[in-house]
């Protein structure tokens, strides 16, 4: 026995180091349904490996912000113009928005849906991956001292990127979504079909589970459908890349996910959510003007005699209804039903958006208010009466010169 | 009976191989070197594929693993090495702890025992055996993954012939790096 031993001395050894590793699988996999406590041996390697990454990308970081924020800033003064007039922009669309909003609250305050907010997350930077191309995930600077926990979603503006696998004290493991354990429920946005997402071998992102006799066109857009109790419904996961043979009776649909995984450099995690009943906000109807003038603090002050119109004007929200020249409700044409302002995207012509009320147009490209003549009024219809519009301040006589 | 037996090798001799007429070196290095190297591959392993994609496709710690197998051309030395890497790489992922330990323990112990047998010196020969470490490291990867554990991993012959490739074409550069870490026994 001993001869054999040392006669097949390397192989022994091979055999009981094989085994021991065999042994230490059977155990994870018998305890990996209890508690998802971390290993210390994994803490140990992570902590080894981490502290290199970050002070790289910390390194890499400083000389990139040095370069871009001090040294290279061609263009910056023109982009800054373009992202002013853009501001500008959604601010208007986000008035039509808010409405919008306001008419989906009341709508599902009817039907007494509940709702899920994303409440608070925090930032992190990506700073290394899993170190092998058969799974995929990223480590971030963020971990349990942070408020990170296992199984919370991460996202990016652009859509979502995973879920957190494993929580250390300074990083944690993120799970990416096209890894081939990772599963998402999604839903497709115009077809509202369900599905299930999930990673391929080669990185891909497919959509699982959707019948082979439903009609799925490539473009489309997926979203969360929430099911998975990670992300919340409604995240923007991608579009339909391909549409294959079906197999399985399944479809095969390849996703092109929103967000480039492969390129992740700053992800958001989210910390908290929380679900509520819809309530419908019993205040009374703001006028578009109002909003708007809450909107754009930008609006300048108008000369308060201005020459060439002998009329008064004033910035936009404090101007007296009963200006001259202009027509006295400044109200916003509303749709019936939710009192939308109609206005932005149809009036809007070469990065200029124009909100047209009754009264005055808004210009936020140049953020003024151009007073319109009286002839321009005659052409528009008037309101027939305050009693039409309930929330509008009662107008001076409109005809009488100031 | 003991008498009978074909050869006998005090404690203090060393084994000595032939191939090729010529004696195999046998290679040791240095503790700083011995950790240095296989943490930076991980380290590089995951730091690397963040910023150029192509990279993942590469297997540092692997190609480490098989250079010191091969350099140390001891079997035990090449088996705890490729164990000790995988292990630590498996730490890193989001799988079991184990996978790439056995695989890598596999591979450790085959370089290590093809090292001593063959020479390894010429770029081409490690080209080819990385190549061959490389699948063999693969399969018994995917046959750990899908037979021990049922993880649903699927393996593709051509995915890994081009990796191997690559991997081979990378590693003969890294090991003439490597060999100038190398001190003579």
């Amino acid at each position: 026995m001993e001869s054999v031993l040392s006669r097949y001395r390397n192989l022994v050894i091979l055999v009981g180091v094989l085994f021991l590793q065999v042994l230490g699988l059977a155990v994870q996999v018998k305890r990996s349904g209890d508690a998802q406590d971390t290993r210390l041996i994994r803490i140990w390697a992570v902590g080894a490996v981490t502290p290199m990454e970050k002070a790289v990308v910390a390194l890499q970081n400083s000389g990139g912000n040095l370069w871009r924020n001090y040294l290279y800033l061609r263009g910056v003064r023109a982009e800054n113009r373009q992202l002013k007039e853009q501001i500008e922009q959604m601010r208007l669309e986000q008035v039509r928005l808010n409405e919008d909003a306001a008419q989906a609250r009341r709508l599902q305050s009817l039907l007494a849906f509940k709702e899920q907010y994303i409440s608070k997350t925090v930032a992190a930077q990506v700073i290394g991956s899993i170190p092998t191309d058969l799974s995929r995930g990223i480590y971030i600077d963020k971990g349990s001292d942070h408020g990170v926990q296992p199984d919370m979603a991460v996202i990016t503006v652009n859509g979502i990127v995973g879920k957190v696998l494993r929580v250390f004290p300074s990083s944690s493991l993120v799970l990416l979504i096209n890894d081939q354990t990772s599963g998402v429920g999604a839903v497709l946005e115009k077809s509202r079909l369900q599905g299930v997402l999930r990673g391929t071998p080669n990185g891909e992102v497919v959509l699982d589970r959707v019948m082979s006799d439903e009609q799925v066109s490539p473009g489309e857009t997926v979203l969360t459908s929430g099911g998975d109790q990670i992300f919340s419904k409604g995240l923007p996961v991608g579009t339909i890349a391909k549409v294959g043979a079906a197999k399985d009776l399944f479809l095969n649909i390849t996703v092109k996910p929103s967000a480039n995984l492969d390129k992740l450099e700053e992800v958001l995690v989210v910390l908290q959510k929380q679900e509520k009943q819809a309530v419908a906000e019993d205040v009374p109807r703001a006028r578009a003007a109002d909003i708007l003038a809450q909107r754009l603090p930008s609006v300048p002050d108008q000369p308060a005699t201005p020459a060439n119109a002998g009329a008064k004007t004033t910035a936009a929200g404090t101007a007296p209804p009963a200006a001259a020249g202009t027509v006295p409700t400044a109200q916003a044409s509303r749709s019936e039903s939710g009192g939308q302002v109609s206005s932005s995207a149809p009036n809007s012509s070469a990065g200029t958006t124009k909100l047209t009320t009754v009264g005055q147009t808004i210009d936020s490209k140049k953020s003024v208010v151009v007073p319109q003549t009286a002839k321009q009024q005659d052409s528009k219809p008037k309101p027939k009466s305050s009693a039409a519009q309930p929330d509008a301040q009662p107008p001076s006589d409109p005809d009488t010169p100031h | 009976m003991r008498s009978l037996r074909p050869t006998q090798t005090l404690p203090t001799s060393v084994p000595i191989t032939y191939t090729s007429g010529e004696q195999v070196e046998v290679y040791r290095f240095s503790l700083p070197v011995t950790i240095g190297v296989p943490l930076i591959a991980l380290f590089l392993q995951a730091f690397l594929p963040r910023r150029l994609t192509f990279f993942s496709y590469f297997d540092l710690p692997l190609l480490v693993t098989i250079f010191f197998a091969m350099a140390r051309r001891n079997p035990i030395a090449g088996l705890l090495t490729g164990a000790a890497i995988g292990l630590t790489q498996d730490c890193l992922t989001a799988g079991p702890i184990g996978v790439y330990g056995i695989a890598k323990t596999v591979v450790g112990f085959a370089a290590s025992s093809l090292g001593a047998k063959i020479d390894a010196e010429n770029a081409a020969t490690r080209a080819l055996l990385t190549l061959a470490f490389y699948l063999l490291h693969g399969v018994v990867y995917f046959g750990v993954a899908r037979w021990l554990l049922s993880m649903s991993q699927r393996f593709s012959w051509s995915h890994g012939v081009v990796a191997g490739i690559a991997n081979a074409v990378l590693g003969v550069g890294i090991y003439f790096l490597l060999d100038k870490l190398k001190q003579r026994t």
